[in-house]
């Protein structure tokens, strides 16, 4: 038996000493980490950046914009990213818009609605509205859908439409956009939101209060469901983080956040 | 000497699966435990109320969930399986029966997600349209995991029914029962350990299903109260989760785990000790 462990905690080290072996590149890090909504456009862009500068290693990570922002503080990484406006007491940090998002709410193009107001939006999501027919169109219950706990849009969505009220029990829960969408797309009387970048002739984005909903709202933001993607330095960004964050703001940058689906801020 | 070499290599072998298995308990106990302990057993176990990123850790609905759509699948599974193994041992030609069991135990190689997107492409609209609702619901996952666990409970039902033996079934006959009698007095009963292990193993497969599940299950959070309301098992509400989950609600999701973990053994424990009673009996 004592045998059989030893062999075993020998296998064991080996597999963790080999296994977690850095590469062997050496070279500068900079640690991007905050919001999830963020991250994959992070991520794309610092991959093409890494093409070019051979030596230098951006590191993207997850966990939300709060932490983000927390880390960026703590100098446990050198840029914060964030889906949501600075809070008061945060605003000593200096932040960064690299780019723009809207929230898009969207419905099956056989709907007869083509705008709601906020207040209507928050109380279908809260299950108070239960009927189509509430807002004027068949008398058929509305199928609503959300993103999963955790989730950078449906985040987004509870700060800016639903403030403290809850989403109700009976959402439907999907884990990804693509997802909502596809249940829109198909679902006559069901409504969701998902980001800006993805809409796409499938499904119906409604206007919010009036405000239609494409580039030039959210760029001028008109468009009410609109969320900034920062990114947030200690202080004024300088040397190889400068350098990363003027390459999102050169034409090529934005170019790239555009063709992903966000909307740039040039 | 070489003998003793490869046994030694072979326990190692056996013992490192055991390991394994080991090691993940151990893993998931460690991670969840913590925050079972914080909210409180009963609290974790009966309040209805799931909000992590809040600190509301209540999974009871998932947990009625669960159990509604694996009764679900086997109200619709176990007759279905039951007639499909009754007529491959009894009512056709042992030849065809080799051709056709093996056609039916192909299901279970079918990947889970491909039974998910059937149902999304295929079922859930014919719900939406014809009986009401979001389409997504309770009924859709029973449906695709009675498909599911078709193949695992046919297949073990029929070795349960080849093995009665055949003297018990000329012996009926002799009686004068008929055919059909005897299949349901005599040939069913004698056979009954197995096709109870046959549904029990079942039952840990539609219970532990979570690709297929979530893909029509509609994962919200209230407990359902008909069959056409959506629903979210133990499993979709950790695979949905998991993604950007961290801190209490990564915890949260591991004690998710555990509660699942304990219906699966409960299920194994039972097919063993049912199938062991029986025997002797």
């Amino acid at each position: 038996m004592i045998w059989f462990f030893r062999s075993f905690l020998i296998v064991l080290s080996l597999i963790v000493l080999f296994g977690c072996r850095p590469s062997g590149k050496e070279g500068v890090v900079i640690t991007v980490a905050g919001s999830t909504s963020v991250q994959p456009f992070a991520e794309k862009l610092a991959e093409i950046y890494m093409e070019h500068h051979r030596s230098l290693i951006i590191n993207v990570q997850g966990g939300g914009s709060t932490a983000g922002i927390r880390s960026v503080r703590g100098d446990a990484a050198d840029i914060g990213s964030s889906s949501r406006d600075l809070r008061e007491d945060e605003k000593d940090l200096r932040e960064t818009v690299i780019a723009w998002d809207g929230i898009a709410i969207i419905v099956h193009p056989k709907n007869n609605i083509h705008n709601l107001n906020l207040t209507q939006l928050r109380d279908i999501f809260a299950g108070k509205i239960k009927y189509w027919s509430e807002l004027g169109w068949v008398h058929k219950s509305i199928h609503f859908v959300t993103r999963e706990e955790g989730s950078g849009t449906r985040c987004a969505f509870e700060e800016m439409v639903m403030h403290d009220v809850p989403i109700s029990d009976e959402a439907l829960v999907q884990d990804s956009s693509g997802s909502v969408r596809e249940i829109v797309a198909h679902d006559p009387h069901a409504i969701g939101y998902i980001s800006y970048g993805i809409v796409d002739k499938r499904v119906n984005a409604l206007s919010i209060d009036g405000v239609e909903l494409n580039l030039r709202t959210i760029k001028e933001k008109k468009y009410e469901i609109t969320r900034p993607f920062l990114f947030v330095t200690k202080e004024e960004p300088h040397g190889l983080v400068r350098d990363f964050i003027d390459f999102l703001l050169s034409s090529e940058g934005q170019r790239i956040l555009e063709m992903e689906g966000l909307v740039g801020v040039r | 000497m070489k003998e003793k070499i490869i046994e030694k290599i072979l326990m190692l072998l056996a013992f490192s699966a055991i390991g394994a298995l080991l090691l993940m308990a151990i893993f998931i106990f460690k991670e969840g435990m913590p925050i079972i302990f914080k909210v409180g057993l009963k609290n974790f176990l009966f309040s209805a109320h799931w909000a992590p990123t809040k600190g509301y850790f209540g999974i009871f609905s998932m947990i009625v969930s669960s159990l509604f759509v694996t009764i679900g699948a086997l109200i619709i599974g176990v007759p279905l399986s039951l007639a499909c193994a009754i007529t491959l041992t009894e009512f056709v030609h042992r030849r065809l029966m080799r051709i056709l069991k093996p056609t039916i135990e192909l299901l279970a190689g079918i990947p889970s997600v491909v039974y998910g997107f059937l149902g999304v492409v295929l079922l859930v609209p014919l719900i939406r349209d014809y009986l009401g609702g979001p389409g997504l619901s309770l009924l859709a996952s029973s449906i695709i995991l009675a498909i599911m666990v078709l193949p695992t409970i046919t297949s073990i039902s029929i070795d349960a029914i080849l093995a009665v033996p055949y003297t018990y079934k000329e012996g009926s006959l002799a009686l004068g029962a008929t055919h059909w009698q005897t299949i349901h007095m005599v040939i069913l009963k004698a056979a009954r350990s197995g096709i109870i292990t046959a549904i029990i193993l079942g039952m840990g497969r539609a219970i532990g299903e979570t690709m297929a599940v979530i893909m029509v299950a509609g994962n919200a959070l209230k407990i359902p109260t008909s069959p056409l309301d959506p629903v979210r098992p133990l499993t979709s509400n950790i695979a949905l989760e998991m993604g950007y989950a961290a801190g209490d609600h990564r915890a949260a999701l591991f004690a998710t785990g555990i509660v699942l973990f304990v219906f699966i053994m409960i299920f194994n424990v039972s097919a063993n000790i049912i199938t062991k009673r029986w025997q002797r009996e």
